[in-house]
């Protein structure tokens, strides 16, 4: 019997599979008119790309389908208020209000239980689905690629055509495959495992590539380590990065209440199945790493990717070639640091645990682990500032909050807070900070403040010495 | 949005690695939600002295020569970091029209297309290059959209490479948004169609 012919079917990666699901058309021969599931927006670049869309004449094609909340520059105080919105904030959180609710958007204000940062929430509360489209004008939206949606950071006029035709003018991006194979040592993270990626292939190793992260060393990751990982893609240089869906995904998703329920969601999942790299797509570019021998790290200069295994020395600039030594010699004066020094033992006056990056339960848990029945070093300032406030009333919920609270720690309410400095809220003088964010460019945390990034383990850790600590032996 | 066929003036060397967008415009100075008064705000950080009001003398935006430049020529990942637009916007107020560097971060180069700011990338030892020519001779230079290069002072030409729908997009000046609108009904085709393939998209905002 003749064999029925099938018309053979283009091998796809799962970027290609959600990008394909979007296209209301193709434009050029690279180019494609995709649809956007999700639009969010906060305060600090939501305003303007509302008032543009008013001042047009332009109205949301589907604001159903968009979202507003606070995080960049709300006060993060526990007692804060709704109604007297002090400082900078005043600027921001009343306009964006006003323009929400002329435009019928839904925003999770200050008084909302489920407030957050962006890039938290919409996952926590389901709003973000593995899949679909989602951008925001915030740099880290590629965080949402931990549940297997295609997120990437916009600006407010691109914000504006989303908003305005729920589409978005996009050329096909290169695709990247980071494969990361081997397992994770105890008391070694996703953060560890981005920050030595980035250092290995620099802060361009995926420029404008949308990025798939596989292997085994990423399905072992629960779905918050997931986002970690794809949150650091932005340090990456990448458009966006991805883990594809699989059971984990889909347990953590179901019953999250703007995801979709019942049958329904059944139907949703038999859909979200399809979104796996065919085992002969074709990538641009493909890169693997073992993670079997990373340690945690730390940064020691003003790029994510100049970072170091915490047993490892300073590096010296002055043996680098001549494209990287300035950058390098930038950065230790900056830094305060001579080439050849432990990083281990560099004392610290700050530590702080937030941020889109690592701000979420597993996060906390991790950092309670450290911090129990210890306390911060006298002199350092630690702050804690968890992603959401869901995150932070489960937190609660087991008693975490007292971990922290006994070990010194200020337990605050959610927000975006001390990951980039406003002119608000500061770390009060402290110079030398250890924290758990994105970004150690100079001044980013404050004016003159030296930041080094870690895990949460690894600033629980030198918030007990004092000093740039490993955090394995206090893991038991 | 303002088109760009060619323009003519002077060019301002700032060939450093990684200058981030929280470098270009300071997150404190971003004082309310307008669009406008950025240009005095420009990498703040390096033309001010620490009160925020007294001019660095010797920082290449204060001296005579690039006072009024219209071209900037930075180091690689030039825009990293956030993805706040204020960054483009301040570097178009201060009056540039075009940044040459070996990379950008694509955030940033999305914005600067939206706001009529011409990015062109080319080799970094060529960029270098021309940074030091800035320096040397600021004044008289050239870049032109139309046939894609660059000419410096002295009369020499560097072609540079841009994507098609970029380039027209520039010229022309076009709003994207209105250029995407005559696409209404297609859109409107391809919600229909989703809703019934793929309707959990659509009932979030049922939700509680």
């Amino acid at each position: 019997m003749p064999e029925k012919s099938t018309p053979a079917k283009r091998p796809r990666t799962v970027i290609q599979k959600i990008w394909d699901d979007h296209v209301v058309t193709p434009l050029t021969a690279d180019e494609d008119l995709l649809f956007i599931d999700r639009v969010l927006m906060h305060e600090r670049t939501g305003p303007q790309l509302l008032e543009g869309l008013r001042d047009a004449g332009r109205r949301p094609a589907y604001k159903g389908l968009v979202y507003g909340v606070v995080d960049h520059i709300v006060d993060t105080s526990p007692d804060r208020s709704a109604i007297d919105i002090r400082g900078r904030a005043a600027e921001f959180i009343p306009r964006l209000r006003e323009l929400t609710a002329e435009a019928g958007i839904p925003l999770f204000d200050v008084d909302d239980p489920r407030q957050g940062i962006a890039h938290v929430i919409s996952p926590e509360l389901g709003i973000a689905l593995p899949g679909c489209t989602l951008v925001c004008a915030d740099s880290h939206t590629c965080t949402v690629g931990g549940i297997g949606a295609l997120a990437w950071g916009i600006g407010s006029t691109e914000g504006e055509h989303a908003v305005a035709t729920q589409t978005l003018v996009k050329r096909r991006p290169r695709l990247m495959q980071v494969r990361l194979t081997g397992r994770l040592q105890p008391g070694v993270t996703a953060k560890d495992m981005a920050l030595a990626l980035i250092g290995r292939y620099g802060t361009d190793g995926a420029a404008g590539c949308a990025v798939e992260f596989c292997g085994e060393a990423v399905t072992a990751l629960g779905i918050e380590a997931r986002m970690t990982l794809c949150n650091m893609a932005a340090e990456f240089g990448a458009f966006s990065a991805v883990v594809a869906p699989d059971e984990t995904t889909i347990e953590w998703v179901r019953g999250r209440p703007f995801a979709p329920q019942g049958e329904l969601f059944e139907s949703a999942v038999a859909h979200w199945r399809t979104f796996f790299s065919d085992a002969d797509a074709h990538w641009d570019v493909a890169v693997r790493m073992d993670v079997s021998e990373v340690t945690p790290q730390v940064t020691w200069g003003i790029s994510p990717n100049q970072a170091v295994g915490i047993g490892a020395r300073v590096p010296d600039p002055a043996t680098w070639d001549d494209s990287r030594r300035e950058f390098g010699g930038r950065a230790l004066r900056y830094m305060g640091l001579q080439p050849g020094q432990p990083i281990a033992g560099v004392p610290i006056e700050a530590a702080f645990i937030g941020s889109c990056t690592n701000s979420r339960l597993s996060d906390l848990r991790m950092a309670a682990k450290v911090l129990q029945g210890r306390k911060v070093a006298p002199g350092v300032l630690a702050i804690v500032v968890p992603g959401s406030m869901q995150v932070r009333a489960a937190a609660e919920a087991e008693g975490l909050d007292r971990i922290f609270i006994e070990a010194g720690f200020e337990w605050r309410a959610s927000g975006c807070s001390l990951c980039v400095y406003n002119g608000s809220d500061s770390f009060r003088g402290a110079r030398r900070v250890i924290s758990t964010t994105n970004r150690n460019f100079e001044n980013r945390q404050g004016p003159g403040v030296q930041t080094h990034l870690a895990s949460p383990a690894t600033v629980a850790a030198s918030a007990v010495q004092g000093c740039i600590s490993d955090p394995r032996p206090l893991l038991g | 949005m303002e088109a760009f066929e060619s323009i003519r003036g002077a060019a301002a060397p700032l060939y450093l690695a990684n200058i981030d967008t929280d470098t270009l415009i300071p997150s404190p100075l971003i004082t309310n939600a307008s669009r406008e008064g950025y240009g005095p705000k420009l990498l703040a950080g390096w033309r001010y002295a620490a009160d925020g009001k007294a001019e660095v003398a010797d920082f290449i935006l204060n001296r005579p020569a690039w006072r009024d430049s219209c071209i900037l020529i930075a180091g690689e990942n030039f825009g990293c970091g956030s993805s706040r637009e204020m960054a483009v916007w301040a570097v178009r107020q201060f009056g540039f029209r075009c940044v040459i560097a070996p990379s950008f971060a694509p955030i940033f180069r999305q914005n600067c297309l939206r706001n009529g700011v011409l990015p062109i990338t080319l080799a970094a030892e060529l960029v270098e290059q021309l940074a030091q020519n800035a320096e040397a001779s600021p004044r008289d230079w050239i870049v032109d959209l139309r046939d894609c290069s660059v000419t410096d002072p002295s009369g020499q030409r560097h072609m540079f490479e841009i994507d098609g729908g970029e380039r027209d997009e520039l010229l022309l000046g076009m709003d994207p948004i209105s250029v995407t609108m005559k696409r209404a009904a297609e859109i409107r085709e391809f919600a229909r169609a989703d809703r019934e393939r793929r309707p959990w998209i659509w009932t979030a905002g049922d939700a509680p």
